[in-house]
């Protein structure tokens, strides 16, 4: 999406995607699987592009959930890349398993099925997310601004490793553009 | 209990937990997943490398995937249920791609849902080992009766990339039953990973 706050940008500032992939490799967050999104194709491009990282889709985000829990406890970082649908199908995980261990899951959503959506199925979807967050208690940021992606992506991490807390950052269709219609 | 598959005899978990245990000298890491599957494993005696899932079915497999990468070194244990394995069977298909060489899948197959009623899965024809052959796990194998099993869980030591062995088991509840205090089970997992220190 070309937008007239893109245009005002100098050509060789960084972009989200560049942002969270940077700020991932200064928190040693080296493990990302995924359950993809047309909007995370670019950050999942240069997460796969880079051996710094292990980067890999799952069946399901589920056993994505699964995977850093037993990295975390093993000693590894890692953060899980998925869409609001995806987000949907983790409440029994979240309450079974992340919240009453103290597993500090660091989750990045795409939100879909707000402002322009044009399925009635992602947009119902979409109201789930932040309820079941508010009733986990849960820690979660809408990021909508690129000037504060940085900021909020680094704090974010490191609160959640400090308190073992798991945190979710929603990426708003206004910081990516969200999905381009043809 | 399922169908038996030719050759199988029906063996017993606990047992089959204690056999596996006895046999874990390199502080190995096991995942035990929900309901009687981690009863037997804590029947069989305390071990720090012990994780004991309380809650979401179906995560022993990718959780012990998770140690796995997180510590190839260290040779990591999934004890699962046939039920709790039929709730995330695609994640035969990431560990197949993935590959870790130190991931043995031990999956006990009763055919119920023991612990809720022993009312039967939906698997009643299936093929654990054939499901895992075709989600691209190259060593999948059915134990033909306990000294098989052993047999196995030696040859996984030196075999390439992941194992999955499955028993055919019997209806017996679990020996024991787990403390439920997950942040208790995770610290004391952690400590016996070498990740954290007691305070």
């Amino acid at each position: 999406m070309s937008t007239d706050a893109e245009a005002a940008r100098s050509p060789s500032a960084p972009s989200w995607p560049d942002i969270i992939l940077r700020t991932f490799k200064r928190n040693e967050v080296t493990l990302v699987p995924y359950v993809p999104d047309r909007v995370l194709t670019p950050l999942i491009q240069g997460l796969r592009d880079d051996p710094f990282f292990t980067t890999f889709a799952t069946a399901r985000e589920e056993e994505a959930v699964g995977i850093l829990a037993g990295a975390w406890m093993g000693g590894r970082r890692g953060a899980l890349l998925m869409q609001t649908s995806g987000f949907a199908t983790l409440p029994n995980v979240l309450a079974s398993l992340v919240v009453p261990c103290q597993i500090p899951l660091i989750m990045i959503v795409s939100e879909r099925g707000t402002l322009g959506e044009f399925n009635l199925g992602q947009s119902l979807v979409c109201r789930t997310m932040r309820p079941v967050l508010d009733a986990l208690a849960m820690e979660h940021h809408t990021m909508t601004r690129l000037d504060e992606l940085e900021f909020t992506v680094d704090r974010s991490i490191k609160q959640a490793l400090a308190t073992q807390a798991p945190v979710a950052l929603i990426l708003s269709p206004l910081l990516t553009g969200g999905k381009v219609f043809a | 209990m399922s169908a038996a598959i030719p050759n199988t005899k029906v063996m017993n978990r606990h047992d089959l937990t204690c056999r596996l245990v006895a046999k874990l000298t390199h502080e190995e890491a096991v995942i035990g997943g929900i309901g009687n599957t981690n009863f037997d494993l804590w029947a069989a005696g305390p071990r720090p490398q012990n994780f004991y899932m309380l809650g979401s079915m179906g995560l022993a497999c990718p959780i012990a995937l998770g140690v796995a990468l997180a510590q190839p070194q260290r040779r990591v244990f999934a004890l699962e249920g046939d039920g709790s394995l039929l709730m995330q069977l695609g994640c035969l298909t990431t560990i197949a791609t993935l590959a870790p060489d130190n991931l043995v899948i031990i999956v006990v197959d009763n055919g119920i849902y023991q612990i809720t009623g022993s009312q039967p899965t939906p698997a009643q024809r299936a093929d654990i080992v054939a499901i895992a052959a075709g989600c691209g796990i190259a060593s999948c194998h059915w134990a033909a009766d306990e000294a098989d099993f052993e047999r196995l869980v030696d040859l996984s030591r030196d075999t390439p990339g992941p194992m999955l062995i499955a028993a055919k088991i019997d209806d017996r509840p679990g020996v024991g039953a787990t403390r439920r205090d997950p942040v208790q089970i995770r610290e004391r997992f952690m400590q016996g990973l070498g990740v954290r220190q007691p305070l």
